[in-house]
């Protein structure tokens, strides 16, 4: 499979505090790929330099073979790599419709003169944009909430909307952070069924996540993060069964009966 | 006599309030009150009176139609003001981006002092005369006593405010400005210009500040250099008083200062005509800080 996105020897320092360490890995086009490894890993930081929020130290990111270190935040989304946060993140204010339209408007082709004096192309692409705005908002389940304020959405809809605006720049790489946290079992499955299909649509998933089940059950490819460096890389049985992945969650002493104390094997 | 004092409210007060929704736009995006905001709305009028001076020299043929010479000015004023919005945060705001947030107050109001030099030096400092374009009889309906161009000040003004309205709500470019405000590093991860985005809100307050500088010139007939540091101060007031940040709130209060200052100074003395504005705005800060129509203010990290 062709490398979609190749990260070479990338560093990032904040004063003393080395949040990755010369880390290498490359994403395949259309696998889902999960980066695990304690709090305070350096998960967070890498999705943050892919998106152009943090600045590297050294290395290099190459997007389809372009290098797009260094570039802005709204370049690099245009170049198609679209992110969810950790934290919630709509725009509270605007209705949920408004939230997803933002990411399919930055594909308008027409300017402000079009939009003053409503021509045709306008108006047809504002239908068209309404109508994949509607989609979209069915596709992560919320079809019916599209005219509610961001803010009155529950939890966990609130989540599902930020993936619905993540995808309306068609991305052709997704980055998840954190997508199931807070949710409950219902939820997290839906939200697997969910990635599943982002990736059925041909978009590259990669999601930090610390709910095991979800990581082991849809991975392709598990990479695992400690203290800023790259300890493993594997499908999840070889990640469940590294001694140095359990050794960095449970600590050191766990190695003899690693066997045993695999973070939840899946049966 | 209640409705006479109303109406020259409202006349000053749409004034007020498109000076206060460049502050609130800007505000909005930057979390910046640009001080030199009322110079913008000053160069507006003084832009405005060097166009209509040039008028007598246009070919009798298109000096027919006063009414639309007037808004061909306010329009080519309001344009060229766009463009000192423009260069204003290029040159004093944009390098300061990630200063502390006091440098770029300050280099406001170092851009304020500039411009009002610029314009002194420049255009003297004598008050300059509007010629008398519009000899507009005054018309008594109901005894409330006004003259045309007050009625079109009115409704130009409104006109405006509503045209700002949609493109805020109703277009891209607003969408993508309340994006910003909302939240400009996620804005700019969903592939918003957000350097773009500042120009453009940049470029619509100095276009609205600049027609509220034509249409006051022509009401009052005359203009000096310091007109922005009252008119700037005023209009931050009204911002303030409806909610900075907001759009609506901007438009509300700076209605609500007009018809408060005609009242007070109708009511009771003209002299202290500035004050009672600043008195009601004590007021409600007191009672509700985040303004009339401000949302409560959630500081971010």
């Amino acid at each position: 499979m062709a490398d979609l996105l190749v990260i070479e020897g990338l560093s990032v320092a904040f004063g003393g505090v080395q949040a990755l360490n010369r880390v290498s890995l490359s994403v395949h086009e259309g696998e889902i790929l999960s980066i695990i490894g304690p709090n305070g890993a350096g998960k967070t930081s890498l999705f943050n330099s892919i998106t152009g929020a943090y600045l590297p130290n050294q290395g290099r990111l190459l997007f389809r073979d372009k290098e797009i270190t260094g570039r802005k935040p709204h370049e690099i989304a245009r170049l198609g790599i679209a992110r969810s946060f950790q934290n919630l993140k709509p725009f509270a204010e605007m209705t949920v419709r408004e939230n997803v339209l933002i990411g399919l408007e930055r594909r308008f082709s027409y300017g402000l003169l079009a939009t003053i004096l409503r021509s045709t192309r306008f108006r047809d692409e504002e239908l068209n944009h309404r109508k994949s705005a509607g989609e979209l908002l069915e596709f992560v389940g919320l079809g019916r909430r599209s005219r509610q304020l961001a803010r009155n959405l529950t939890y966990g809809e609130q989540k599902m909307l930020e993936i619905a605006r993540a995808l309306a720049l068609k991305p052709t790489l997704l980055l998840l952070d954190e997508p199931v946290a807070g949710m409950n079992p219902t939820e997290t499955g839906f939200v697997m069924e969910l990635v599943r299909k982002v990736r059925g649509e041909g978009i590259t998933v990669v999601i930090i996540e610390h709910d095991m089940k979800m990581v082991m059950g849809i991975s392709d490819r598990i990479c695992v993060l400690d203290r800023g460096e790259l300890i493993a890389t594997g499908d999840p049985d070889e990640i469940r069964r590294n001694p140095r992945v359990i050794e960095a969650y449970l600590g050191g002493g766990a190695t003899p009966n690693a066997e045993k104390q695999t973070p939840n094997p899946e049966p | 006599m209640f409705l006479q004092h109303l109406l020259n409210g409202v006349t000053i007060g749409s004034s007020y309030a498109l000076i206060a929704l460049g502050y609130t736009l800007v505000y909005g995006v930057l979390k910046l009150i640009n001080f030199a905001h009322g110079e913008i709305y000053m160069i507006g009028a003084y832009l405005g009176f060097i166009l209509i001076s040039l008028i007598p020299t246009l070919p009798p043929s298109l000096q027919g139609n006063v009414v639309l010479l007037l808004l061909c000015v306010m329009l080519l004023a309001a344009l060229l003001c766009a463009l000192y919005g423009y260069y204003l945060e290029r040159i004093c705001y944009k390098p300061l981006r990630n200063a502390p947030r006091l440098s770029p107050l300050i280099s406001a109001l170092g851009a304020s002092l500039f411009l009002q030099n610029f314009v002194m030096i420049t255009m003297g400092a004598r008050d300059k005369i509007f010629p008398q374009l519009l000899k507009s009889a005054t018309i008594t309906l109901g005894g409330v006593s006004f003259t045309w161009l007050q009625v079109a000040i009115i409704a130009s003004s409104l006109l405006l405010m509503a045209g700002l309205s949609l493109f805020i709500n109703h277009t891209k470019f607003g969408t993508a400005i309340r994006a910003v405000s909302s939240d400009p590093y996620m804005a700019g991860l969903l592939g918003i210009n957000v350097d773009s985005v500042i120009s453009l809100t940049f470029m619509a307050g100095s276009f609205l500040a600049a027609c509220a500088g034509v249409m006051i010139g022509v009401y009052y007939g005359t203009i000096n250099f310091t007109l922005g540091y009252l008119g700037g101060i005023k209009a931050f007031t009204a911002a303030v008083l409806g909610g900075i940040g907001s759009v609506g709130g901007a438009m509300v209060g700076g209605l609500l200062l007009g018809i408060i200052e005609a009242l007070g100074a109708g009511y009771f003395s003209s002299e202290y005509k500035d004050v009672y504005a600043f008195f009601i705005l004590i007021g409600v800060l007191i009672l509700k800080p985040s303004g009339l129509l401000g949302r409560k203010s959630h500081e971010r990290a």
